[in-house]
């Protein structure tokens, strides 16, 4: 007589064997597994940032593969590591989504490096999004410092795709130099859609420039609007931000009305490894986008 | 729950038939501390007089089987310019003899983050119910205070829980996969004695308790005293060299690292347990570091353990084990932080 402990092969799991999907965060999936995609198409946007288009390549996994704007995806190079990317791309495009990436580290370097058909890993999307929903018929405030062009980028194209939802759109983006200015080839398209505003601002002009100069809080002086019809969506960095929500809080919009993407150091995107913590919050799980009330009451956020 | 008396010599008959055909892990005494007192480990046995089941704790918390330092997330093979994904999960059996309340309790918080909320992580599930588990009581340690964070008792999380009567064992079956693998050697109902006898000794343990926490009031006192003088006093000790983590039960933090194979034929995705009190825990690309001071990532620890899991869970993450106040070189330990913590709120 002896006894043995029976094997027990986690793939066995019925919920497992169905087909990958992030959106189902509940369900047991593999977590580690990523879609296989490929990059179509590199974009120069400036001497730092290039626009990758990215295609997932099996043809149910692209028609699986849906994403809200705000959320990110794992990018992944095997070999080299994985690096969490906000999508900047429409929404309502299926399997083909485009990341906007600064050349910073050692992933994003290579990526810097590859050429149109690299393979790439993809996991997600992972995270919470710009609650567009809530805003509908409201007036829409874009705000974008520098880099936070990338993740407003995915709003810009929901609320341009679905003018008839909203009020009022108004896009506002700063930037240090006129040389650091993302998808400036786009403006022109953004400024004839109708009812959308597009204002520009630079901290430090060339002498080519003609628009505003200054920081851009100084943009949102000239604009009037019902503030408790007003949502707006802040993209930047923290100091950014913080300056851009008080204002407009002081202008008198709600702070539950206005949403802001925070940014971490992330190893998993699924609330595990715990780097992306702020004070007990996961920014993978209950970020990356909050409201500026909930900002203000994490520790440590900003 | 169903209880059950058992022989100690059944016991013993039961850990070698588990040893017949499975490996099975126990506390072993590896060697001893300058003072005398043994140096224990959970490490594979081969037979029943290798443990010392008399242990108080071991050195590092058994959460090893559950959660190794290093684990192969997936595996990439490289051909022709493209790759291929590989994913593998634990599928052999074993069984752990021994472990005490405090690191089944650890389990079963871990299996509140790793299974029951978002993304359940199918290499622990693997793990976890690969693993047969027999717990045992113990009085308690020297600077545990377990009993202050609820850890001391046990209700669930183990197949068996053994509670030393003296000459025979009071078990608790906690899974039909217990029940079966206890049925294999002589066990009976107990009576009204051997229920009396339990509930005595599980008074008797409750009373030896030496250290006591305050918690009650801790993640308020946590959020008032975040700019308190007391991060700084305790900051400035600590090394930053995560030891604390890496003896916790409880702590599951992570960092992914990619290896490539010298012949660049295949790379595998390593998952490697992590510290929050290292210094690059929160460091972005670019080089910005969200704590970049000792007392910032020492608050945090505290912070995650004691209020931001207690939001989550209604319950801190601390087992009350001090393993991190054993092992840390600089002499941090939880009962004096939160005392400290305590005493500045209430001044």
């Amino acid at each position: 007589m002896s006894v043995i402990l029976h094997p027990y092969d986690v793939r066995d799991e019925l919920e497992i064997q169905k087909a990958l999907d992030f959106n189902r965060r509940k369900q047991l999936k593999h977590v580690d597994k990523v879609h296989r995609a490929e990059i179509t198409n590199v974009v120069e946007l400036t001497e730092q940032e290039k626009l990758f288009h990215i295609r997932i390549l099996d043809a149910q996994e692209r028609e699986r593969f849906s994403f809200l704007p705000g959320q990110f995806v794992m990018v992944e190079l095997p070999g080299y590591g994985e690096v969490p990317i906000s999508i900047s791309s429409s929404s309502s495009q299926k399997g083909h989504i485009e990341l906007c990436i600064r050349k910073a580290g050692l992933v994003t370097g290579l990526l810097h490096a590859c050429k149109p058909k690299t393979p790439v890993g993809l996991r997600g999307p992972f995270g919470t999004h710009f609650p567009l929903g809530k805003m509908r018929g409201k007036n829409v405030l874009l705000i974008a410092g520098g880099l936070g062009l990338a993740p407003l980028r995915a709003p810009i194209y929901y609320v341009t795709e679905n003018l008839g939802e909203f009020a009022d759109a108004h896009i506002i983006y700063g930037a240090k130099r006129p040389k650091d200015l993302l998808f400036d080839y786009e403006y022109e398209e953004w400024r004839r859609i109708y009812g959308v505003k597009l204002d520009i601002i630079v901290e430090k002009p060339d002498e080519k420039w003609d628009g505003h100069v200054g920081l851009i809080t100084q943009l949102l002086d000239g604009i009037t609007f019902d503030a408790n019809d007003t949502y707006a969506i802040v993209c930047g960095p923290p100091v950014m931000f913080k300056f851009v929500c008080n204002r407009l809080r002081d202008m008198g919009i709600p702070m539950q009305h206005m949403f802001v993407s925070l940014e971490r150091r992330m190893h998993c995107g699924m609330g595990k490894c715990c780097r992306c913590n702020i004070g007990s919050t996961f920014t993978c799980i209950d970020g990356p986008v909050f409201d500026y009330w909930s900002v203000l009451n994490l520790k440590e956020a900003i | 729950m169903l209880f059950k008396v058992m022989a100690k010599s059944s016991f013993e008959e039961l850990v070698g038939l588990l040893l017949e055909s499975n490996e099975v892990i126990g506390p072993r005494m590896k060697t001893r501390h300058p003072d005398g007192k043994g140096v224990h480990q959970f490490l594979p046995i081969t037979a029943f007089a290798d443990m010392d089941l008399d242990y108080e704790k071991s050195e590092y918390s058994p959460k090893t089987y559950f959660l190794p330092f290093k684990e192969n997330l997936s595996t990439y093979r490289f051909q022709g310019g493209d790759w291929e994904q590989e994913i593998k999960y634990r599928i052999q059996p074993r069984a752990i003899v021994g472990m005490r309340a405090c690191d089944i309790n650890a389990l079963v918080k871990l299996d509140k983050v790793l299974l029951k909320g978002d993304f359940p992580s199918p290499y622990y599930l693997a793990r976890r119910k690969n693993t047969f588990i027999i717990g045992l009581d113990h009085d308690p340690c020297e600077n545990g205070f377990c009993a202050s964070v609820g850890s001391d008792i046990v209700s669930h999380g183990f197949d068996l829980f053994l509670t030393d009567l003296g000459d025979r064992y009071f078990v608790a079956i906690d899974s039909d996969r217990g029940y079966r693998v206890a049925a294999n050697v002589e066990i009976r109902d107990p009576t009204e004695a051997d229920n009396e006898a339990y509930v005595q000794t599980r008074n008797r343990i409750a009373k030896g308790f030496k250290v006591e926490v305050s918690i009650r009031n801790l993640p308020q006192i946590l959020d008032l005293e975040f700019q308190s003088p007391v991060w700084k006093k305790w900051g400035d000790k600590c090394l930053s060299c995560g030891s604390c983590s890496a003896v916790c039960p409880t702590c599951y933090c992570y960092g992914v690292e990619e290896k490539v194979a010298m012949d660049f034929s295949e790379s595998a995705k390593v998952k490697r347990l992590y510290s929050c009190n290292l210094y690059d825990f929160a460091m972005v690309a670019g080089g910005h570091n969200f704590r970049p001071s000792r007392e910032s990532r020492l608050k945090y620890r505290y912070y995650h353990q004691h209020r931001g899991f207690v939001e989550t869970y209604d319950e801190p993450k601390c087992v009350g084990c001090n393993r991190c106040g054993d092992v840390c070189l600089a002499g941090i330990n939880p009962p004096e932080v939160i005392t400290d913590l305590e005493k500045e709120a209430a001044r």
